[in-house]
């Protein structure tokens, strides 16, 4: 998809008059913050399991180029298929070439968030073949046609009467009387639609949460059980995975799935999570014939032992995002491309580039949650700030912007006069807003009194309290 | 480029990001080490319970994912529950199964109300059943694994699917379920497919509210015998 990060201000601002929007974001707290923190709560072990995992990827990301030589052996062993992509462009070709290889009309998808950043859908429609997603809430938005906007519950902004109407409009051929009005019945018409859907594809592409060296398996974790149905049924199964999915051995992957689901939903683990290894075996009555894995780098090998290298740990479980008070506010649609959020803000740039993508590490407010919450410890702030230098460099910043900072940053070098500056603007602030106790509009500070009042100081500075508080005994 | 050029540019752009060389033996003894004798990472303390707490853990954990779960004390009882069970929820008698050999020895001739189909999954059925090979109590978590005896379809294409398991298949750790896989198939080496299931299908996609049934069974029915 062509991003829309250039225009993360302006996409902000709608996400923040979208009333139906807000009303779907105000759920997060509730559900997944809630339930991640029962869940931690639940296993003692929870964060010297986060340092595990952290240990587990690292060492994978040591010696990734050995372990991706022991998974595609194992996979050949197993008679399945290995295709390696540099960039998006290959693995859209090869995975094209092997549904037209196989005579595909129609393909099902399992969630797959390299799907996304490929958008093998489209280049798959232009050439005539249809693609069909099967994770619930990929359905939903392949309908609205609309990118995911989180990376777990990609359909989270929207609410019950919006899909309702979806259904509506698109489900055509069923009876237009039916009631839509509860959960459990749009579950059921997806569920019935998909069915078909299922039992008509000619190839199965999932993605995957894992590649295991030891055995040349590859997992996927999902709780509807969409992502089995596309890979059991069709004749053909296409698993496309980014390279830094590889993990050593079956118990490397136990640690990791310790932390995700936990992490993700707050679940104790996810309902299925599915290891596989080749294509049918001989007496085997069902699986796909053949089997293939496209191997995704576009971009990886470039963050690998650099400065963005911690974002390979990545596990995508959506914890950064669910925890981010800017997330929380605009939804992912605002960060406009693939990946939202925190984890979003740090992998973009590295993806599609810093000049498309500079808004993004700018859209935090460094408040450190998305760090405290990840299950792999990705220091996310540090890495945002890491873009926000970049950015600075390569002269993308804008001149007001930077002249602001080179005032700040003039002063502030200087503590007497950062000190004499604060020392004369605290008790003036705190004389204009005595009657108050709040300024409703302030000149230069639109930005912050646009959206609320401004609590006037009480007339003296942190440093000036602080020096007051040292001398008494 | 072709597929092998391909391979080697991302083989060769990752060992020009670490400053390693292909011939690097000590990070191959390394790998080669570590795939050889797996080693466990730390091990949540719920999983090393006794069997009688890790029995309890294991249903615990299944039912507050939603799945029902029974005790039989021997096959011979198994006919009997899944005849109430089905009853129960008003489903037909009738049910799939692959060749499991455990499966084939429960004496289901003493229930003449149930009819068993074999095969693998088809898309009218209603009611499956297959047997899991093993379970970790750590997250009531059974191990399904496909072939002939329990094709992977059972699990997924029916409305409510039943799994037997033997008691003393239920282990404590994700740990101890692989390695009782590993000594059936050997080291390095998985069946096509490993299902692990927890519960029945959910989704939360609408209204982030959890629903049963999304694409796979709506019920999940677990049997623990002896």
């Amino acid at each position: 998809m062509k991003p829309a990060s250039r225009a993360f201000k302006t996409n902000a601002r709608k996400a923040l008059a979208n009333e139906p929007l807000q009303r779907a974001l105000g759920g997060i707290k509730h559900g997944f913050v809630a339930n991640r923190a029962k869940a931690r709560a639940a296993l003692p072990e929870f964060d010297r399991l986060r340092d595990e995992a952290r240990a587990v990827k690292e060492h994978t990301l040591a010696h990734l180029d050995l372990y991706l030589e022991e998974y595609e052996a194992k996979v050949i062993e197993a008679g399945g298929q290995v295709h390696w992509a540099p960039s998006a462009d290959d693995a859209r070709e090869t995975i094209l070439k092997i549904c037209r290889n196989a005579g595909a009309r129609t393909v099902t998808k399992g969630k797959s968030m390299v799907g996304e950043e490929i958008a093998i859908n489209a280049h798959l429609e232009a050439a005539g073949i249809k693609a069909v997603e099967t994770d619930l809430g990929e359905y939903l938005i392949q309908i609205r046609g609309e990118p995911p906007s989180h990376i777990i519950a990609p359909a989270i902004h929207l609410t019950m009467d919006q899909v309702e109407a979806d259904f509506r409009n698109i489900h055509k051929d069923l009876p237009p009387e039916r009631i839509l009005d509860e959960p459990g019945q749009l579950v059921a018409e997806a569920r019935a639609v998909l069915r078909d859907g299922f039992l008509a594809a000619d190839v199965g592409i999932t993605g995957a949460n894992l590649l295991i060296a030891e055995t040349g398996s590859s997992v996927i974790v999902t709780n509807e059980g969409n992502g089995d149905l596309t890979q059991c049924l069709p004749r053909v199964h296409i698993v496309i995975a980014s390279i830094e999915k590889a993990v050593p051995t079956l118990e490397d992957a136990n640690t990791i799935l310790r932390v995700l689901a936990r992490s993700a939903t707050g679940q104790e683990c996810s309902t299925y999570t599915t290891y596989s290894t080749g294509p049918k075996r001989p007496g085997d009555p069902d699986g796909p014939e053949e089997f293939h894995v496209v191997l995704l780098d576009n971009g990886r090998t470039e963050m690998l032992g650099g400065e963005f290298h911690d974002m390979l740990r990545c596990i995508r479980c959506g914890a950064c995002m669910n925890h981010c008070p800017v997330y929380g506010a605009v939804g992912g649609h605002a960060y406009g491309w693939v990946y939202p959020g925190p984890m979003g803000a740090v992998l973009t740039p590295s993806l599609i580039g810093i000049d498309e993508a500079g808004h993004l590490p700018n859209a935090s407010t460094f408040c450190g949650r998305c760090e405290a919450v990840c299950p792999m410890r990705i220091p996310l702030p540090k890495l945002m700030r890491h873009w926000r230098m970049r950015e600075y460099e390569e002269g993308n910043t804008p001149a007001g912007y930077k002249l602001g900072l080179k005032l700040w940053a003039f002063a502030a070098r200087r503590p007497k006069l950062y000190h004499a500056l604060t020392g004369l603007g605290a008790p003036l602030l705190a004389r204009f807003g005595k009657r108050r106790g709040r300024f409703r509009s302030l000149p230069l500070a639109g930005g912050w009194t646009r959206h609320r009042d401004l609590p006037a100081p009480q007339g003296k500075t942190f440093q000036q309290l602080w020096r007051a508080r040292e001398k008494t005994p | 480029m072709n597929g092998a050029q391909k391979r080697q540019s991302v083989l060769e752009g990752i060992r020009a990001a670490l400053g390693a060389g292909g011939a690097d033996e000590t990070r191959k003894k390394t790998v080669r080490k570590r795939l050889k004798s797996p080693r466990a990472n730390l091990v949540p303390e719920r999983a090393r319970k006794g069997r009688a707490a890790r029995l309890e853990l294991f249903t615990g954990m299944l039912e507050g994912q939603g799945a029902k779960v029974s005790h039989a004390s021997g096959l011979g009882d198994v006919p009997e529950i899944v005849a109430a069970y089905l009853r129960g929820n008003n489903l037909s008698a009738e049910f799939r199964t692959g060749s499991d050999e455990m499966l084939a020895a429960i004496p289901w001739d003493k229930t003449p109300s149930l009819t068993r189909h074999r095969g693998r999954g088809q898309a009218g059925d209603g009611v499956t059943m297959s047997r899991a090979s093993t379970a970790a109590a750590e997250t009531g978590t059974l191990f399904l694994t496909s072939g002939e005896d329990n094709p992977t379809t059972l699990n997924f294409l029916p409305d409510t699917h039943m799994i037997v398991i033997r008691a003393g298949d239920i282990l404590g750790s994700y740990e101890d379920a692989w390695n009782a896989l590993r000594k059936t198939f050997g080291a390095r080496a998985l069946p096509r497919t490993v299902n692990l299931i927890s519960g029945p299908s959910r989704t939360a996609d609408i209204n982030q509210t959890i629903v049963m049934g999304a694409h796979g069974p709506r019920r999940l029915h677990v049997i623990v015998v002896g």
